[in-house]
């Protein structure tokens, strides 16, 4: 082994790396609050009485976590152009991501609502609240409250999970350690830096997340 | 069997009928709990329903504001009617105010945003007239410095007032009380039982199932005694408790008395 390290090279690529980072957290920021949004609103309708809504709402959670998330990525970038629907690769990298949170945040909050006590359910319809009324500012709070730790978990692995986008050249980190290394031919140092860059991201992303959480949701410490 | 009708003289009813239940009918599956149940409350009244459990009482009481769900029957309260096949129960709710055994505070509300929130949502007051009312019904039951407390700082004698306090900031024409200290450790009993003896004594028409009593007796106008899914005696506490009627309620006096 006569290798040697040369990190230094990097550096000339500074800027395509900074834009990879930056699309990387664009994506992840994005997906996020969409597919958590989705994954309320699913949750929501899985819960609710109306049956044929929790059925529909059902199958789309289980189609998309029983298949690949890069089958998934193909089918909408490659696929939808055949129906006239052609996405640019960062929207269709978004509608991928926010597709797939939004199935595994369904389940992950409806686990959440189903925790709540049947009591605090009723206080609220003898206060006369409607079920909405009860649904969002009886049972989501505690909810979310309870599942924060695991909904973290789920946007990570999301946000690692958009590296598979660079497979359909939206431009994000992965993407760029790519570019990098098929020009500098360093792909120790290259991907040695990727590794770490993703590491600082998902450390960053949780600890984010944990404010976030503790601020909006930590019950009986704070307001919801 | 037919209910023992005795006249009541209670202290502060107006002989003004708020709340007439009308051949009240339920089953939870093949078992028929609610077997044809008339109840008629008037304004000002403090009805106590006593019975042992699995009697109905409790399936009676969640009944009149729509928790449980009827099978047979009509129940009317100020005027507003609700049978079986009602499906918005919300006007009857805002007429019919409730207290349950597990205080059930919304955690991650403090004690002064849980008395708001219906108040805002429901009635749609304004910020300034909820807040006021929030604090007028939490003064009201002692609890007017716990504003911003949250329901894991506060005792079980606490939350259950703030409950209290929750369902009264909603002006309802009657409160129902579902075994509210049987939670409750015994030292905290008194504190709880003190404020429902104050709503009655300022006029509030009140229903209560409780397995207090000495309550009963002091401060209800009248009994009601269940059993099998009937009311098969009711009149005011004294008579009831000195000379039941029925071998069954002397019985359950026994075993009450026994304890």
């Amino acid at each position: 082994m006569a290798y040697s390290f040369d990190f230094s090279s990097l550096l000339d690529y500074t800027p395509v790396l900074v834009d990879g980072i930056v699309t990387t957290i664009g994506l992840t920021a994005v997906s996020t609050v969409l597919g958590v949004a989705l994954g309320i609103g699913g949750a929501a309708a899985r819960t609710s009485t109306v049956k044929p809504l929790a059925v529909v709402v059902g199958a789309y959670v289980e189609l998309i976590r029983n298949t690949p998330f890069l089958v998934q990525l193909f089918f909408i970038f490659f696929g939808l152009p055949s129906l006239g629907i052609r996405l640019a690769e960062w929207q269709a990298a978004v509608l991928a991501m926010v597709v797939n949170l939004g199935a595994y945040s369904t389940e992950i909050i409806r686990a959440g609502i189903d925790a709540t006590p049947k009591g605090q359910i009723e206080a609220g319809a003898s206060l006369g609240m409607t079920g909405p009324q009860i649904f969002r500012y009886v049972v989501l709070g505690p909810a979310m409250g309870k599942i924060w730790p695991a909904l973290t978990s789920q946007i990570v692995i999301v946000m690692l999970g958009s590296s598979v986008c660079s497979q359909i050249a939206a431009e994000e980190l992965s993407f760029a350690a790519n570019f990098i290394q098929s020009r500098n031919f360093r792909p120790f140092e290259v991907y040695f830096l990727a590794t770490a860059l993703y590491l600082a991201l998902a450390v960053a992303l949780r600890w984010i997340l944990s404010l976030v959480g503790g601020r909006m949701f930590a019950k009986g410490v704070s307001r919801a | 069997m037919s209910p023992v009708n005795t006249p009541v003289a209670g202290g502060l009813a107006t002989g003004r009928p708020l709340v007439k239940l009308s051949g009240i009918r339920k089953s939870f599956g093949p078992v028929e709990v609610l077997k044809g149940v008339d109840m008629a409350v008037e304004e000002g009244q403090v009805v106590a329903m006593i019975g042992r459990s699995g009697s109905g009482k409790s399936t009676l009481l969640r009944s009149i504001n729509g928790l449980e769900r009827i099978d047979g029957g009509v129940i009317e309260v100020d005027g507003e009617c609700v049978d079986p096949g009602q499906i918005d129960l919300r006007a009857l709710r805002q007429k019919v105010g409730m207290v349950f055994q597990q205080f059930n505070l919304f955690p991650h509300l403090t004690a002064g945003e849980n008395v708001m929130l219906a108040l805002k949502v429901v009635k749609k007051q304004d910020k300034a007239a909820t807040r006021a009312a929030a604090e007028a019904a939490l003064a009201k039951v002692g609890l007017g410095q716990k504003f911003n407390a949250y329901p894991s700082q506060l005792s079980g004698g606490q939350q259950q007032r703030v409950a209290i306090a929750r369902s009264l900031a909603m002006a309802p024409k009657v409160l129902l009380c579902d075994e509210i200290t049987s939670a409750l450790d015994p030292e905290l009993v008194a504190e709880v039982l003190g404020v429902v003896r104050k709503l009655a004594e300022e006029g509030m028409t009140l229903i209560l199932v409780t397995h207090e009593m000495r309550f009963a007796r002091e401060v209800c106008d009248r009994l009601v005694f269940m059993h099998g899914g009937r009311i098969i005696e009711q009149g005011p506490p004294a008579e009831l408790f000195d000379r039941p009627a029925t071998p069954e309620l002397a019985q359950f006096i026994g075993m009450v008395e026994a304890r």
